[in-house]
C-alpha cells in the first residue's frame, strides 16, 4: 500500500505529471473554473524559455569531452594515450596525446563557439518583450516568463512567442493571416480562425473578463495536427464547449500578417512548442564509403593486433636464452625482474600495440570530416546550379553523403513538381461532355459573354446552360484559395475587373489556383471570402454571394474535397471535386460515360484531371450533416478517423457535373536529365500519386519510356482479369526470355537491338504484391522476389496511384534487395518526405509545394535538371576523391609502420621505434596531411564538361568500384612493398659499413631518418603521380610539404633543444645529407618504390583501359596534336617570314 | 577561351550585385563566380601513359646504369681487411683470453694475431672494431643514457636521469656517465705492428682524433664546468660505471680528449642501427705520397682483451679499410643502381612495344560522346 503511494510520488516527481496525463487543461488568464465543474488535475508546465544550446558554462567540459569520446576513433586514441601513460612504452605519450589533444581542442572550440552563438540567440529570443494582458491591462513581459494560460497580445508582423489558441482578432470576422515561412518555408498567408464564441472579446479589458478553460492534447511535434476543446463559462450554467483544431492554433515561429493585433492564450510554452519539438535531428545516414572504410579499419585493427601478437610471441621465443634477454651490457632493473612473466608479456603486447598504433591514424577521421565539410561548399558555390528565378542555389543539409552522390543506382522521382513544373494551367473543362477551352492568349483578360471560350461541341441547350453555370460556380466555390489583396479594399473589384492583377490567388495547391484562374478567364471571378460569404462575380458582372458553411478539406487518402454553401436564395449545395476514381463511385446521375471518356482522353495527353460533382441538400439534411461533422470535430480521440467516417457518409449520391483538365508542363531539360541518368546506368523510377494514363504520358514526354519500350503492366485492371500470381509469372517469363536471348545475342555478336522494358504498377497492385500471403501452400511468398526480378530487368518503372507511405515502401524494398543498391529519392512535396528520408540520398526540390521536402532532404536543389550535375559531376568527383583519400591514408600508414615492424626483427623485439618521436607525431599531422586533403578537394580526373557530356563515365565508378577489396589489397600490398624497399634499402646501405667520406659511422637514428625521408618523399610523390589536376594550390601544397619536412628536420636537428631530455636527433639529418651515398640511395629507393605503381598504371591503361582512361587519353592526345599543329604553324610562319624577308 | 568567358560572367555578377543594392537578401545568396569556387582553376592535367612514361624510363636507365657502374667500380677499388679475434676457436691466439675472462682481474690479458696484407693500402686507412650479435639498438639499451649529463649539466651529473637505471647510482654515488650504453663501452686496446721482411716490428702510428662527429665532440658532449681544467675535481662526487676499469676522467691524458669528450666514448655512445656493426677506432694517416700507408706484407695485431662477448655469442673483429667519396666497401648501391637502371631500360623497351601495338588501337577506337 505504502509502496504504491511512494512509487506514485516518485513517478510524479521524476517523470513529471504530463507524461501520464494524456490531455492538459489550461485556465485562460489563470482563472480557476467555477466550482462544481470537473475536477482537473493541476499540472505544472514549463516556462517559455527556449533552450537550443547544448551546454552550460559548468557542464561544457565534462559533457563535451564525454560526447567526443563516445566516438569510437577518439576513444581508441584515448586508450592508446592512457596505455602510454601507464606502462613503459616505446614512444612518449606525446606522440598520440598531442594529436588527440589537438583534435579534441579544435572540436571543443568549434562546438563551444557554436553553442555560444546558440546561447546568444536563445537569450535574444527569451528576453524579447511580449505583451501580456493582466487585470485588463497590457503588460510587457520577457518572453521567457510567459506561462501557460497567459493571454498574449500580438501585433502585426510580430512573431508568436509560443503556441497560442486564437481568441480574437482585430478583424471582425475573427480571422487572422499568418505566414509560417520560418517553420515550413511556405510563404503564403494562411488564414487562422478565432473561436467563434470568443471573437467578440476584442479589447484587453474584454478579454480579461473571459472565463474559459481549454482542454487539449499533450504537445506533439506534428505541425498540422491539433485537437482540443474550449469550455466557455458565460454564466453559471453549463459551459459551452467548442472544438479547437489546427486552424485555431498559432504556432511559435510563425508571423502575424495583415492583421492589426490578436489576442490569444498560451497553451504550449518553451520546449513544448511544436517548433521546439521539431528540432529533433533526423536519423543519421551513413554512406557506402564510410561502411567500407569501417570494414578496412577492422581489417587494419586485425593486422595491428596480429602484428603485436606475433612480435610478442617471437620476443619471448627469442628471449628464452637468458643471455639474449639480459646480456651483461643491458641489465634489467630489479623491479622489472620481479614482475610476473604474464604481466610482462601483456605490457609487451600493449607496448607493441602502441608502437604500431599509427596504422590507424586519428588524422584520417579529421581529414575525412574536413574533406566532406569543405567539399560540400563546392555544391553550394556551384553557379550552374543557381536558380536565377528563385534566387537560390542548392542547399546542403548534410555533408556526410557527398560521395554517395557518385554511387546512385536507383533514382526514385516524384512526378508533379519534380519532373514537371508544377505550374498549372487550366486547359479545358468538360461539362456533360461539352468541352470548353479557355483562351490561352487572353491571359487574365475577361471578354464578356461566351466569346471567352471556344465551344467545341454543339452549343448546349437552356438546361445545359444552367448546368454549365453550376459547374463554373462549383469550381469558384469549392476550393481553399485565398485572395492576396492590395492595400485598398475598393481597388480590388476594379482591379480584377480591368484585368490588372492587383490581387492574386494563393493556395497550397497549385491545381486550385489554376482552376480558379481558369474560371476567371471563363467569366466567373472569385473575389474574396468575407464574413463567411464567398463572393463571385458572374458573367453579367453581378455579385453573387454564397455563405460558406462547411469545408471538408482535401486529404490524400480521400483524394477529394467538398464545400457546403448556402446560396442567396437559401438553397444548400454541396460541391465536391476530386480524382475521378474517388468521384465516379459516388455519382448517382449525370453524363458519366461522356465525362469518363473525356477524362481518360485527357489523362493520356498527360493532363491532370479532376471531376466535379454536386448535390443539393435540404435544410434537414444539412442539419444532420452539421451534427455529424461537429461530433466528429469535437472528439478528442481518433478525431481523424471519425472525421474520415463522417466525410464518407456525407460525400455520396452526387450528381456529376463535369471534369477539368489542368496541364502541368515538363520541367526544363527533364527529358535530357532522365536520358543522362539512364546512360549513366541508373534506373529511374517515377513514383506518383497521379493516375496511370497521366503519369505514363509524362513518362513518354520525359523520355523515361521510349517509343520502342515494351510496356509491362501490373495494374488492377490486369489483375482483375487474371490472378496476380499468373500476371507476375507471365511478366517474369517475358522478361527472362528476353534476358536469355540477350546473352545469346552478345555471344553471337548481335546485341544491336535489344528490347528494353518499362513497367507500370499501381498502388493497389503493389500492396498486393508486398502483402505477405496467407496461403502457405502456393509459392506466393516470393511474389516480392519475382517482382524484384522483373524490376531489375526493366530500364524504367512507373509507379502510379502511390500513397506517400507506399513511396517509402518501394524505396525500402529496393534498398533491401539482394544487391543492396544505393538509392536516391527526389521530390518536392510533403508527400515525398517519407521516401526522401528512407532513401540513401534524399534530395528535395525547393518548389511550389512548400519547403518540407527540402527541409527533410540531405541536399536540396531548385530544379530537377540540376540533378544531372549533382550526380554526374559532383557525385563523381566526390567519390573518386574520397576513395583515393581512404585508400591513400591506409597506404601511407602501412608504409609508415611496416618498417617499424621489420625493425623489431633486428633489435631483439624490444619495441625500439625506428623513427624519432617528432617524426612519429608529425607524420600524419603535418608532413603528409595537406597534400591528400587538397587532392581530395581539388582532384578532377576528367574535366567536368566531359563528365556532363558523357554520362556513361558514371558507370566506371558504380558499385563502389574504387573501394572494393582487390583495390584495397593492391594498395596495402603496395604499401608493404614500399615499406620493404625503404627498410631493406637502408638496411643494406648500413650493412656493416660506412657511407661517409670521413670514415665515421652512423647510428640507429640516422637509419630511421633515412627510412623516414624516403618514406615522406615516396608517399607524397605517389600522390603527385595520382593527381590529374595540378592547380597552383596542388603545386604549392605538395612541394611545400616536402620543403616543410626538410626545413623542419634541419631545424629539429640543428639545435640542442633545452626542454628535451634527449638529443638523439642532433645533427643527424644534416650528417645524413652530407653523405653522397645517402642522396643516391634516397633517390634510388624513391624510384624503386614508385616504379611498380607506375608500371601497373601504364600497363592497365595500355592493355585494358577503362572508359575514363580512354577519355583522358583522347583529351591528352588532342592537346598534344594542338600543340603540334601550333608548333608547325609557327614554324611555317617563321619560314614564310624568312622567305619574305 | 574558357577563362575569358568566365571573367565576363564575373563582371555580370558584379553588375547585378551593385544594381540590386538594397534589394532582396536573395540576391546576395548568389555565389561568387570565381574560378576556385566553380572548380575551374587553370590546371596542368598530366596523365601517365606508355607514351609519356617511356622517355622517363629510358632516361632513368641511361643515367642509373653509368652511376651504378661508377659506384660498383669505386666500391671494388676500396681495400678492406677484416680479422676476427674473438677467440672462440681453440687455435685462436685469443682463446685463452676469452676463456679466462673475469671482470675483476687486474692484469690485462693480451694476445697477438698475425696477418698479412696482399695488397698495399695506398690512401688513409681507417681502423674499425666490429661487434656482432650485440644489440646496441635494444630499446632498454638505447634509452639508457642521460644526454643532459653528457652535455655537461651539473644537476644531471649529481642526479642522473631515471632512464639510466639500473646503471644510475653505485654505492649511493651517481654514476658518470650513467646508463647501460656508457657502462658497456668497448675497452679492448688494439695495436698494429708492421713486420719487416727482416723481422723487426714497427708500430703503426694511429690518430685518435676525428673519429667522432664534429658536432658531437664540440656541441653535444661537454664536460661539466668546462672552465675547470681539473676533471678529477669535477667528477669528485661521482662513481665510475660499474664495468669500467678507469673513471671517466682517466680515459685519456690529453685534456681535449678526456672525460665526456673522449672520442672513443662519443663513438660508442652513438648507438648502432643493427646488431652487427662496426665503429671507427683509429685513423692511419698517409705519411707521404711515395710510400703506401700500409704496404704489402706481414702485420701483427696486439689485442688487450678486456671486452667479453662470449656470453652472448658475440664476435669481435678488427677491420682495416680505405675510404672513397662514397665511404667504405659496399657493392650494394652500385649493384642496385645497375639493376634498377637495367629494369627501367627493359621496361622502356616493353612499353615501347606496347605503345606501338596497343597505342594506335586505342586511338582509333572511337569513344561515344
Amino acid at each position: 500500500m505504502d509502496f504504491s503511494t511512494i512509487r506514485n510520488l516518485i513517478t510524479r516527481y521524476c517523470t513529471g505529471e504530463e507524461s501520464w496525463v494524456d490531455s492538459r487543461t489550461v485556465y485562460i488568464g489563470h482563472k480557476v473554473p467555477p466550482p462544481g465543474t470537473e475536477a482537473y488535475i493541476p499540472q505544472r508546465f514549463p516556462d517559455n524559455r527556449v533552450v537550443s544550446s547544448k551546454y552550460t558554462f559548468w557542464n561544457f567540459i565534462p559533457k563535451n569531452l564525454f560526447e567526443q569520446f563516445r566516438r569510437i576513433a577518439n576513444f581508441y586514441f584515448l586508450i592508446i594515450f592512457l596505455v602510454q601513460l601507464i606502462i613503459d612504452t616505446p614512444t612518449s605519450p606525446m606522440t598520440s596525446g598531442l594529436p588527440l589533444f589537438f583534435v579534441i581542442t579544435v572540436t571543443a572550440i568549434k562546438q563551444g563557439y557554436e553553442d555560444w552563438i546558440r546561447h546568444k540567440a536563445d537569450n535574444a529570443v527569451n528576453q524579447c518583450p511580449v505583451h501580456v494582458i493582466q487585470h485588463g491591462k497590457v503588460v510587457r513581459k520577457q518572453s521567457q516568463k510567459l506561462q501557460v494560460g497567459d493571454i498574449v497580445q500580438v501585433k502585426e508582423d510580430e512573431t508568436f512567442p509560443c503556441d497560442l489558441i486564437l481568441l480574437s482578432t482585430s478583424r471582425e470576422d475573427g480571422t487572422c493571416f499568418v505566414t509560417t515561412a520560418s517553420l515550413d518555408g511556405e510563404s503564403s498567408h494562411k488564414t487562422y480562425y478565432a473561436v467563434q464564441d470568443t471573437k467578440a472579446f476584442n479589447t484587453a479589458e474584454e478579454v480579461d473578463t473571459l472565463h474559459a478553460t481549454i482542454e487539449c492534447e499533450q504537445p506533439q511535434p506534428d505541425l498540422y495536427k491539433f485537437v482540443g476543446r474550449i469550455n466557455i463559462y458565460l454564466d453559471r450554467d453549463e459551459p459551452i464547449a467548442r472544438p479547437l483544431g489546427s486552424e485555431n492554433l498559432l504556432l511559435r515561429g510563425a508571423t502575424l500578417k495583415n492583421t492589426e493585433y490578436i489576442h490569444a492564450v498560451a497553451i504550449y510554452t518553451g520546449m513544448e512548442t511544436k517548433m521546439a519539438l521539431n528540432y529533433q535531428s533526423k536519423s543519421q545516414k551513413r554512406s557506402a564509403v564510410e561502411k567500407s572504410m569501417n570494414a578496412y579499419l577492422i581489417v587494419y585493427l586485425g593486422i595491428l593486433i596480429s602484428k603485436a601478437l606475433i612480435n610478442t610471441v617471437l620476443k619471448y621465443v627469442w628471449q628464452a636464452n637468458p643471455n639474449r634477454d639480459e646480456p651483461w651490457y643491458n641489465q634489467k632493473t630489479e623491479t622489472e625482474r620481479q614482475r610476473h612473466v604474464l604481466i610482462r608479456a601483456f605490457t609487451d603486447f600493449l607496448a607493441f600495440m602502441v608502437l604500431f598504433n599509427y596504422i590507424i591514424p586519428v588524422s584520417m577521421y579529421v581529414t575525412v570530416e574536413m574533406q566532406k565539410f569543405l567539399g560540400s561548399y563546392f555544391i553550394l558555390w556551384d553557379d550552374d546550379m543557381f536558380d536565377e528565378e528563385l534566387g537560390e542555389g542548392p542547399l546542403v543539409n548534410t555533408s556526410d553523403l557527398n560521395e554517395e552522390l557518385g554511387q546512385v543506382e536507383y533514382v526514385f522521382t516524384d512526378k508533379t513538381g519534380t519532373l514537371t513544373e508544377n505550374n498549372m494551367e487550366l486547359r479545358e473543362c468538360c461539362v456533360d461532355g461539352n468541352v470548353y477551352v479557355p483562351h490561352a492568349i487572353c491571359n487574365g483578360q475577361i471578354l464578356p459573354g461566351a466569346a471567352g471560350m471556344d465551344m467545341i461541341d454543339s452549343s448546349p441547350g437552356v438546361d445545359g446552360k444552367e448546368r454549365e453555370e453550376l459547374f463554373f460556380r462549383a469550381l469558384c466555390l469549392c476550393h481553399t484559395v485565398q485572395v492576396k489583396e492590395e492595400e485598398t479594399v475598393d481597388g480590388i473589384k476594379r482591379g480584377i475587373h480591368q484585368g490588372k492583377s492587383t490581387s492574386f490567388y494563393i493556395s497550397s495547391s497549385p491545381d486550385e489556383v489554376a482552376l480558379v484562374e481558369g474560371m476567371k478567364r471563363l467569366g466567373f471571378t472569385y473575389l474574396r471570402l468575407k464574413d463567411s460569404h464567398m463572393e463571385i462575380l458572374n458573367r453579367e458582372d453581378e455579385m453573387e454571394r454564397f455563405e460558406l458553411l462547411e469545408v471538408l478539406n482535401f486529404d490524400s487518402v480521400r483524394r477529394r474535397m467538398s464545400v457546403i454553401v448556402k446560396s442567396s436564395s437559401g438553397e444548400y449545395y454541396l460541391f465536391c471535386k476530386g480524382a475521378d476514381s474517388s468521384i465516379f463511385p459516388r455519382v448517382v446521375s449525370g453524363k458519366v460515360e461522356q465525362v469518363r471518356a473525356r477524362v481518360e482522353h485527357n489523362a493520356v495527353e498527360g493532363l491532370r484531371t479532376l471531376c466535379v460533382a454536386y448535390k443539393k441538400l435540404t435544410h434537414e439534411e444539412y442539419d444532420q450533416t452539421c451534427r455529424l461533422l461537429n461530433s466528429a470535430k469535437l472528439a478528442l480521440q481518433d478525431r481523424d478517423k471519425k472525421l474520415a467516417e463522417a466525410y464518407d457518409v456525407i460525400e455520396k449520391d452526387f450528381i456529376l457535373l463535369g471534369a477539368t483538365a489542368v496541364e502541368d508542363r515538363l520541367q526544363d531539360k527533364a527529358a535530357d536529365t532522365i536520358e543522362s541518368l539512364h546512360k549513366a546506368g541508373m534506373k529511374v523510377w517515377v513514383l506518383t500519386g497521379d493516375k496511370m494514363e497521366t503519369a505514363a504520358a509524362t513518362c513518354y514526354a520525359s523520355k523515361l519510356f521510349h517509343r520502342n519500350t515494351q510496356i509491362l503492366e501490373l495494374t488492377t485492371k490486369r489483375t482483375e482479369e487474371q490472378s496476380l500470381h499468373d500476371v507476375l509469372f507471365d511478366l517474369s517469363r517475358t522478361v527472362l526470355r528476353q534476358h536469355g536471348s540477350m546473352t545469346r545475342d552478345i555471344f553471337s555478336g548481335l546485341s544491336g537491338d535489344y528490347q528494353d522494358y518499362g513497367l507500370i504498377i499501381d498502388g493497389a497492385t503493389l500492396s498486393a504484391v508486398l502483402k505477405p500471403t496467407q496461403d502457405v501452400t502456393s509459392n506466393g511468398g516470393n511474389y516480392k522476389e519475382i517482382f524484384l526480378e522483373i524490376c531489375r530487368n526493366c530500364s524504367a518503372v512507373l509507379c502510379c496511384r502511390m500513397a506517400p507511405l507506399q513511396k517509402a515502401q518501394i524505396v525500402k524494398l529496393i534498398k533491401a534487395s539482394k544487391e543492396h543498391p544505393i538509392t536516391l529519392a527526389i521530390g518536392d512535396g510533403a508527400n515525398d518526405v517519407s521516401m526522401i528520408l528512407e532513401a540513401h540520398v534524399g534530395i528535395g526540390i525547393m518548389g511550389k509545394e512548400g519547403r518540407q521536402a527540402a527541409r527533410n532532404s540531405d541536399y536540396a536543389i531548385t530544379k530537377f535538371k540540376h540533378l544531372k550535375k549533382m550526380l554526374l559531376v559532383h557525385g563523381h568527383y566526390y567519390y573518386i576523391r574520397i576513395a583515393e583519400l581512404v585508400q591513400y591514408f591506409f597506404y601511407k600508414n602501412v608504409c609508415f609502420i611496416f618498417p617499424q615492424f621489420l625493425y623489431q626483427f633486428f633489435c631483439g623485439f624490444s619495441q625500439q621505434p625506428l623513427y624519432d618521436t617528432a617524426y612519429l607525431t608529425l607524420y600524419n599531422i603535418s608532413f603528409t596531411s595537406l597534400p591528400i586533403l587538397l587532392y581530395s578537394l581539388m582532384e578532377q580526373h576528367i574535366n567536368m564538361d566531359i563528365l556532363k557530356r558523357d554520362p556513361s563515365l558514371y558507370r566506371d565508378i558504380a558499385k563502389n568500384s574504387l573501394l572494393r577489396w582487390p583495390t584495397f589489397i593492391y594498395w596495402t600490398l603496395l604499401g608493404v612493398f614500399d615499406a620493404m624497399v625503404f627498410f631493406f634499402g637502408a638496411f643494406f646501405l648500413f650493412d656493416n659499413t660506412t657511407f661517409t667520406s670521413n670514415g665515421q659511422m652512423f647510428g640507429n637514428w640516422t637509419f630511421g631518418t633515412l627510412v623516414f625521408t624516403v618514406l615522406v618523399f615516396t608517399v607524397t610523390l605517389k600522390l603527385a603521380l595520382d593527381t590529374h589536376y595540378w592547380t597552383w594550390i596542388n603545386h604549392f601544397v605538395i612541394w611545400g610539404s616536402l620543403l616543410f619536412y626538410v626545413i623542419f628536420s634541419l631545424l629539429w636537428g640543428g639545435i640542442i633543444w633545452p626542454f628535451l631530455n634527449y638529443q638523439r636527433m642532433y645533427y643527424v639529418f644534416m650528417q645524413m645529407l652530407s653523405s653522397g651515398p645517402a642522396w643516391l640511395s634516397i633517390i634510388l629507393l624513391i624510384i624503386v618504390s614508385l616504379l611498380p605503381d607506375v608500371v601497373k598504371k601504364v600497363l592497365c591503361r595500355a592493355l585494358c583501359p577503362t572508359t575514363t582512361e580512354r577519355i583522358q587519353r583522347m583529351r591528352a592526345d588532342r592537346i598534344f596534336e594542338r600543340v603540334e599543329t601550333n608548333i608547325r604553324d609557327s614554324l611555317l610562319d617563321g619560314i614564310q617570314n624568312t622567305t619574305e624577308a | 577561351m574558357m577563362a575569358s568567358s568566365y571573367s565576363a560572367k564575373e563582371e555580370d555578377g558584379h553588375h547585378s550585385g551593385s544594381a540590386g543594392l538594397g534589394g532582396t537578401a536573395i540576391r546576395t545568396r548568389k555565389p561568387d563566380n570565381t574560378a576556385f569556387k566553380q572548380q575551374r582553376l587553370p590546371a596542368w592535367q598530366p596523365i601517365l601513359t606508355a607514351g609519356t612514361v617511356l622517355p622517363a624510363f629510358f632516361i632513368i636507365g641511361l643515367i642509373f646504369i653509368p652511376i651504378g657502374i661508377g659506384l660498383f667500380v669505386t666500391s671494388n677499388n676500396i681495400k678492406e681487411f677484416e680479422i676476427d679475434y674473438t677467440g672462440t676457436d681453440m687455435s685462436s691466439p685469443c682463446f685463452n683470453c676469452s676463456q679466462s675472462f673475469s671482470w675483476n682481474s687486474t692484469t690485462p690479458c693480451r694476445c697477438v694475431l698475425f696477418f698479412s696484407l696482399d695488397q698495399p693500402f695506398e690512401s688513409n686507412v681507417f681502423m674499425y672494431y666490429g661487434l656482432s650479435n650485440f644489440y646496441q639498438n635494444h630499446r632498454r639499451y638505447v634509452k639508457s643514457r642521460d644526454d643532459s649529463q653528457l652535455n655537461g649539466d651539473e644537476r644531471s651529473l649529481k642526479e642522473p636521469s631515471k632512464e639510466c637505471e639500473p646503471y644510475r647510482t653505485n654505492e649511493n654515488k651517481p654514476i658518470a656517465p650513467c646508463g647501460a650504453i656508457a657502462n658497456s663501452m668497448f675497452n679492448d686496446t688494439l695495436d698494429l705492428f708492421y713486420i719487416d721482411p727482416n723481422g723487426t716490428q714497427t708500430q703503426i702510428p694511429f690518430i685518435k682524433k676525428g673519429i667522432a662527429w664534429w658536432t658531437d665532440k664540440h656541441v653535444k658532449f661537454r664536460n661539466p664546468s668546462s672552465s675547470n681544467p681539473n676533471l678529477t675535481a669535477v667528477f669528485i662526487d661521482t662513481a665510475k660505471p660499474v664495468n669500467w676499469r678507469k673513471p671517466v676522467y682517466e680515459l685519456d691524458t690529453d685534456p681535449e680528449n678526456n672525460g665526456f669528450i673522449n672520442e672513443d666514448f662519443i663513438v660508442w655512445m652513438r648507438t648502432a642501427a643493427l646488431p652487427t656493426f662496426r665503429k671507427l677506432y683509429r685513423i692511419i694517416q698517409k705519411k707521404n705520397n711515395m710510400t703506401p700507408t700500409l704496404p704489402r706484407g706481414n702485420y701483427s695485431l696486439e689485442v688487450t682483451y678486456n671486452y667479453p662477448v662470449r656470453s652472448f655469442e658475440g664476435r669481435k673483429r678488427m677491420i682495416l679499410s680505405t675510404i672513397s667519396w662514397m665511404g667504405g666497401k659496399n657493392p650494394f648501391l652500385g649493384i642496385a643502381y645497375i639493376t634498377v637502371g637495367s629494369i627501367c631500360f627493359f621496361l622502356g623497351v616493353v612499353l615501347l612495344f606496347i605503345h606501338h601495338k596497343y597505342g594506335n588501337r586505342n586511338n582509333s577506337s572511337d569513344i561515344p560522346n
